[in-house]
């Protein structure tokens, strides 16, 4: 076992983990925030998508050793200082981009990035962006709109509606 | 997966010195290595991860080429290779997914030679040069059949060198599930002559059409490859696309990056 000492959601948080240890692993089980989910467990879902030093990365494939040091940011410090929902989250909420909710974490936190590198992207950027993040129930039209809401842009007519 | 010790070391020379153990291996992103210890088809008894080397990282033009740090993400070539070398950076932007595209490494990807990534096409159209810790192989030697290179146990890709084309571009045919191209083609136009390089069509690997590429150097235009068609022949045949239909796409592809690029 190494210790690994990293800071999530601006608290450091530090563990015990093998070689092995996936990021994913050590932040539910060891930090015990199980916001982060872990969908597929091959890189291909997003429901695990935390940023990591400010980018975007799928925690299921990355070890916990490789974040020693890092800036993790993860769906549980999303929300706002006094616990109402952040804007992102909000806009969610208000165009029913969530079902089951199990990817919403990893769509949240995937539509968090592209808004910091991107604050007004159309509705092709916000698909292509999307690309990593599988959602088996709502069909993507509605967070496609959350995102477009959560840009401050209209959510008006989008595509294959 | 199985368990294995983890090595991060800040320099190349610790890096080397480290791989220098028996069954220890270099991780670089890990968005191919990671899934394939999951599935327990490698068990490397150390990883020593490149990560933490800010020597083999970073896109910078020198001359007429760019030079790209083995350890550079998808995202910053992306980024970083937009005004130098568009239809390299092109090809960046579409890796996999953004998440992805922030940890795989241009080293990893060449380091691996899955026979449908991505970068291997860029390397061999670009004429490009692969440089290790001990050497530097021309992408004409480096690629040796899928999955297999040049590269010696424990050696490093420090960076790679591509001469700028006036004129690029790459297309790819995705597999909508695993978003690696069924077959990618990318197209460099030299002063010298044209670099047609393919990807994800062959069970060697990625490969240079010829024929286009002397069609192309004459006549730099997707008319130039009418009546030109790739063979069937060691194309891959699986489940989503048989020999022939792959076959079929290098020319589509081809065709479609000239029209892209000119």
């Amino acid at each position: 076992m190494t210790s690994v000492k990293m800071t999530v959601n601006g608290k450091s948080v530090s563990g015990e983990v093998e070689g092995r240890t996936l990021l994913v692993s050590f932040l539910r089980e060891q930090a015990g925030l199980t916001g982060t989910h872990v969908g597929c467990d091959t890189s291909q879902c997003g429901a695990c998508l935390v940023h990591v030093n400010g980018d975007a990365v799928k925690s299921c494939t990355m070890l916990a050793l490789e974040a020693e040091g890092a800036e993790v940011a993860t769906i549980e410090g999303q929300a706002n200082a006094d616990g109402s929902l952040n804007v992102i989250q909000q806009a969610f909420q208000d165009h029913h981009g969530l079902q089951c909710g199990f990817c919403t974490p990893g769509m949240v936190m995937s539509a968090a990035a592209l808004l910091k590198e991107n604050p007004k992207p159309s509705e092709t950027e916000i698909r292509e962006y999307l690309q990593g993040n599988i959602c088996r129930c709502t069909g993507y039209h509605n967070i496609v709109k959350a995102v477009l809401a959560a840009s401050g842009q209209d959510v008006g007519a989008i595509a294959a509606e | 997966m199985y368990n294995f010790e983890f090595e991060q070391p800040t320099t190349v020379a610790d890096a080397v010195k480290a791989l220098s153990e028996e069954d220890a291996q270099a991780l670089g992103g890990g968005q191919t290595l990671l899934p394939t210890m999951k599935q327990r088809l490698a068990m490397p008894s150390k990883l020593v991860s490149l990560t933490a080397i800010d020597e083999i990282k970073g896109v910078k033009k020198d001359g007429d080429q760019l030079v790209i740090g083995g350890g550079t993400t998808h995202g910053t070539v992306a980024r970083e290779a937009a005004a130098s070398y568009p239809g390299l950076a092109g090809l960046a932007s579409k890796i996999g997914d953004p998440a992805v595209r922030n940890r795989g490494t241009m080293g990893g990807s060449l380091a691996n030679n899955d026979p449908s990534a991505c970068y291997p096409a860029a390397l061999l159209a670009s004429g490009g040069t692969v440089v290790t810790d001990r050497r530097e192989i021309a992408a004409d030697d480096y690629f040796q059949g899928m999955f297999t290179t040049a590269l010696e146990e424990g050696e490093i890709i420090t960076a790679v060198k591509l001469p700028i084309p006036e004129k690029s571009n790459y297309q790819k045919f995705e597999q909508p599930a695993s978003r690696f191209p069924l077959v990618g083609v990318f197209v460099a136009k030299y002063a010298g002559g044209v670099r047609v390089a393919v990807t994800g069509a062959s069970n060697e690997g990625v490969f240079r059409w010829t024929e286009a590429e002397e069609a192309l150097s004459g006549d730099f235009s997707a008319s130039a490859l009418e009546g030109l068609s790739a063979s069937a022949e060691g194309m891959i045949s699986d489940i989503h696309g048989s020999s022939e239909y792959r076959a079929h796409l290098i020319g589509v592809m081809t065709k479609r990056a000239v029209t892209a690029a000119a």
